[in-house]
C-alpha cells in the first residue's frame, strides 16, 4: 500500500521513501515501523509531542544513527546512509536547531565551511564570495548587510537564513529543517517561511520538524504526525485542520480528521 | 533559546536592514561596510564606541609606554637608537612565543609549556653545535631542536585531544616535564650548565648572530624597500581586482593607507637600525632577528588566512560542533596546533638562547610563558577562541617588550617584574572581556 497521498503528483515515485523503520535504544522502542514519503516539491512538516520519535527519525535519514530494521528508497533505489557525509552525497541535507554556525567566521566562510574552494593551494576566496552571492540571491536572502559581515552580528531570522542557504548550495534535493522557526521573532519568521517556500518553488523537498501549527498550516503541502515512536498519519496538510492534527499528536488518532489514518500496525 | 536579539522586533517593517541599521553597523569591520574613506573612519568610529577597537589600544598603550619611560629613564636613554634596537631585539624572543601561543589560543585551549619547551630545543640545538662535544652543522643542530619541539607539541596535543584532558592541565603538566628535561639537558657535556655560544666555529657563530648579526644598512635598505615593495603590491592588487569584479573590498584610500603604514614603519625602523649605536667602532644595521620575525609572521599569516588548515583552525575555536558536522577532523587540527606552537615556541627560545649568548638555568622558561600569552592577549587575540592573528602576538609583543626594557633600564628588581608582568596579564583579559562584552560576541556553542 502506498501512502495516502492525494495529490496529482504522488503518482510519481517521491524522491525519498522510508519504509517499515524501527530503531530502538536499548529496551525503548523509539521508532517503530515508520513508513514516511517526501515527494520533491513539497514541503512536508512532521509533528508530534516530545519524545515521538521526530529527532530519532531525522537522524536515521540525515545519517546520524543508523535504523535497526528498515528499508530508505532514494529516487526509487534502496540506498544505506551510514553517516552525514553519505547524506551529504545523495543530496540530504539537515539544518539542525542549534544551526551549527561559526559565530566568528563570515557569512562565506561559513557557507563553504568544510568544503572550501581552492586556488592554488590556497583559499580562493573570490570564487566563494561570487558563488555565496549567487546562491543568497537566488534564495533572495537580502536583509544582510554584507557578505563579509561575522554570524554573529546576524539577526536569528538571519542565521536561519544563512544555515538554510549553507544547505542547499550544494545541489541538495532534500533539505530537513529542525524546528526552523523555533527561536524567531514575527517578522523573521515569516521570513524563514518565505525562504522554506521558495525551496518548494525551486522543486526541492522539504521536511520541516516544528511544533507550532501556525507555521505548520500556512507552509506545509503534507502533514505527517509521529505519536509514540509510530507515524500515525500522512496526508495532504488539506485534510486536516488545527484540531485534528492536535489529537493525533497526543492521541495517535483523531475522530474529527477527513485525512485517513496512513497505516495501523 | 528565547534570547536572541529583539530589537529587529521593534520595528514591523519587513525590512530587517532598516529595523537594526545602528546595532549591526557598530559590529562590522569598516572594511566591509564602508564605500569611501568618509564612512570608513565613521565606521571605525561605531566599532570603537561597540567595544570592538581592534589595534587601537595597543597603539594607545604603545605611545604612553613610551612617553613615561622616556621621560624617566636615567638621560632619556629609552628611545636611543642603541636602546630601540635592544628592545626589538628583546621583544621578538616575546614575539615569536606570542605568535606560538595564538595557535592555542584560536584553537580555544591554552599552551602553558611554550616556555620550557622551547628552551628544551634552544638547549639541544646549542648543546649539538658545541665543538668540544658534538659539534653538528648548525641546520642539522637546529632542526633537531625543533623536531624535539614538535614531537613535545604532539605528545601534548594527543593527550589533549584524544583523552579529552583540559590543555591547561596538560600543558602545566608538559611544562613541568619540560621545565626538568631542560635543566637535564644542560647538563651534558663539560660545560657545567652553562653550554654557551662563545668560540670560533661557524655553526657556533650562526646561532649567534641570528639575534646579534646585523645586515649592512645599504642592504637593509635595499631589503626594506622589496619588501615593503611586494607587500605593497600584494595589497594593491588582491584590492583593487576584488573592487574590480564587486566583491567586498576596501576603498582605494584605504588600501592606500594600509601600504603607507607598512612604508612608513619599515622606513622608521630601517633609519633607527642604521644609526650607528656603538660607543667605540661601529655596530650598524638591521639585526637579522627582525627579518627572521617578519618571516615567521608572513608564514603564519598566510597558513592562518590563506589555507583550509587554518580556516578549520578559526572554526574549531569558533564553534567545534559546526566544525564537526562541516566534516572537520578535530583531532588532527587541533593536535597539529598544539604542533605548531611547540615548533613555533623552539624557534623563539632558540632566538632568547642567541640574546643570551648561550642557555643555563637562568632561562625564565615560566616568566615568558605569561609574557607569550600576555601579549597575545593584549594584541588582540581572544582567550576565548577563535578570535587572532600573529600580528596580535607581534603588536602584543612590542608592548610587553618595551615595558620589561623599560623597567629594565629603570633597574627594577626581579620582584617588580614579576608584579607588573602579572598586572599587564591582567590588564589584557580585562581588555578581552570587555571588547566581547561590547562586541556581544561571546555566546558561541561551546562543546
Amino acid at each position: 500500500m502506498t501512502a495516502a497521498v492525494a495529490e496529482p503528483r504522488a503518482t510519481a515515485e517521491p524522491l525519498l521513501k522510508v519504509r517499515e523503520l524501527d530503531k530502538h535504544f536499548g529496551p525503548v522502542q523509539a521508532l517503530y515501523h515508520v513508513d514516511l514519503d517526501l515527494p520533491s516539491g513539497q514541503v512536508t512538516a512532521l509533528c508530534g509531542d516530545n519524545g515521538a520519535g521526530k529527532s530519532v527519525l531525522t537522524k536515521c535519514i540525515a545519517g546520524a544513527y543508523q535504523a535497526d530494521h528498515g528499508q530508505v528508497f532514494w529516487e526509487g533505489q534502496p540506498v544505506h546512509i551510514h553517516n552525514a557525509r553519505d547524506a551529504s552525497r545523495l543530496g540530504i541535507e539537515t539544518v539542525y536547531q542549534d544551526l551549527a554556525l561559526a559565530d566568528n567566521l563570515d557569512i562565506v566562510q561559513n557557507m563553504f565551511l568544510g568544503r572550501e574552494r581552492l586556488r592554488t593551494g590556497l583559499l580562493d576566496e573570490d570564487a566563494m564570495e561570487r558563488a555565496a552571492a549567487e546562491t543568497l540571491a537566488s534564495l533572495r536572502v537580502t536583509t544582510v548587510k554584507s557578505i563579509r559581515q561575522p554570524v554573529a552580528s546576524l539577526s536569528g531570522g538571519q542565521r536561519q537564513s544563512i544555515a538554510v542557504a549553507k544547505a542547499v548550495m550544494w545541489n541538495s534535493k532534500l533539505v530537513i529543517m529542525d524546528e526552523p522557526t523555533a527561536a524567531l521573532g514575527v517578522v523573521q519568521t515569516r521570513q524563514v517561511l518565505d525562504l522554506i517556500k521558495r525551496l518548494r518553488d525551486k522543486g526541492l523537498a522539504v521536511m520541516v520538524i516544528s511544533h507550532n501549527l501556525n507555521d505548520v498550516f500556512e507552509v506545509a503541502d503534507r502533514i505527517a504526525v509521529m505519536y509514540l515512536g509510530r507515524l500515525v498519519v500522512q496526508a495532504p496538510a488539506s485534510s486536516f485542520d488545527r484540531q485534528s492534527v492536535v489529537d493525533f499528536m497526543t492521541t495517535g488518532g483523531s475522530s474529527r480528521t477527513g485525512g485517513r489514518t496512513a497505516r495501523e500496525s | 533559546m528565547a534570547g536572541l536579539p529583539e530589537r529587529a522586533e521593534i520595528s514591523p517593517t519587513a525590512d530587517l536592514t532598516a529595523a537594526a541599521p545602528e546595532a549591526a553597523a557598530a559590529e562590522l569591520p569598516p572594511e566591509i561596510v564602508a564605500q569611501s574613506l568618509g564612512e570608513y573612519f565613521r565606521a571605525y568610529g561605531g566599532r570603537i564606541r561597540a567595544g570592538e577597537s581592534g589595534v587601537l589600544p595597543v597603539v594607545v598603550a604603545m605611545v604612553a609606554i613610551v612617553v613615561v619611560f622616556q621621560a624617566i629613564s636615567p638621560n632619556n636613554v629609552y628611545l636611543s637608537a642603541g636602546n630601540v634596537v635592544n628592545l626589538f631585539q628583546q621583544s621578538a624572543v616575546i614575539m615569536v612565543l606570542a605568535m606560538a601561543e595564538g595557535f592555542a589560543l584560536v584553537l580555544g585551549e591554552i599552551d602553558l609549556s611554550v616556555g620550557f619547551v622551547g628552551a628544551c630545543g634552544a638547549a639541544i640545538t646549542v648543546q649539538l653545535v658545541q665543538p668540544a662535544t658534538t659539534n653538528w652543522p648548525w641546520p642539522l643542530a637546529i632542526v633537531a631542536g625543533l623536531l624535539f619541539c614538535l614531537a613535545f607539541g604532539a605528545i601534548q596535543g594527543l593527550l589533549i585531544t584524544l583523552l579529552r584532558l583540559p590543555s591547561f592541565i596538560v600543558t602545566l603538566g608538559g611544562f613541568l616535564v619540560a621545565n626538568g628535561l631542560f635543566l637535564k639537558i644542560l647538563l651534558f657535556g663539560p660545560f657545567s650548565g652553562y653550554p654557551n655560544l662563545i668560540g670560533q666555529t661557524d655553526n657556533l657563530h650562526v646561532i649567534y648572530y641570528l639575534m646579534w648579526g646585523t645586515i649592512d644598512p645599504t642592504t637593509s635598505w635595499i631589503g626594506a624597500g622589496v619588501a615593503v615593495a611586494g607587500l605593497g603590491a600584494l595589497i594593491w592588487w588582491s584590492d583593487s581586482r576584488r573592487r574590480g569584479s564587486g566583491l567586498v573590498a576596501p576603498p582605494a584610500s584605504i588600501s592606500l593607507i594600509k601600504i603607507g603604514v607598512v612604508a612608513v614603519v619599515a622606513i622608521v625602523v630601517v633609519a633607527i637600525c642604521n644609526v650607528n649605536r656603538a660607543n667605540l667602532g661601529t655596530l650598524e644595521g638591521v639585526p637579522w632577528v627582525i627579518p627572521i620575525v617578519l618571516a615567521v609572521l608572513a608564514a603564519w599569516t598566510i597558513l592562518l588566512q590563506r589555507t583550509k588548515y587554518g580556516r578549520y583552525v578559526y572554526a574549531i575555536g569558533g564553534n567545534p560542533e559546526a566544525a564537526r558536522r562541516a566534516g572537520i577532523n578535530l583531532t588532527l587540527i587541533r593536535t597539529t596546533g598544539f604542533m605548531l606552537c611547540s615548533f613555533t615556541a623552539g624557534v623563539g627560545m632558540l632566538l632568547y638562547g642567541s640574546y643570551l649568548n648561550g642557555m643555563s638555568n637562568n632561562v625564565q622558561g615560566g616568566q615568558y610563558v605569561l609574557y607569550a600569552v600576555a601579549a597575545a592577549v593584549i594584541g588582540g587575540t581572544s582567550l576565548m577562541g577563535g578570535r587572532g592573528r600573529p600580528l596580535h602576538g607581534v603588536l602584543g609583543g612590542l608592548v610587553i617588550g618595551a615595558i620589561y626594557n623599560g623597567m629594565y633600564l629603570m633597574g627594577l628588581q626581579f620582584e617588580w617584574q614579576y608584579i607588573v608582568t602579572g598586572l599587564v596579564l591582567l590588564a589584557a583579559i580585562v581588555i578581552d572581556a570587555v571588547s566581547r562584552r561590547g562586541s556581544g560576541s561571546g555566546s558561541a556553542t561551546r562543546v
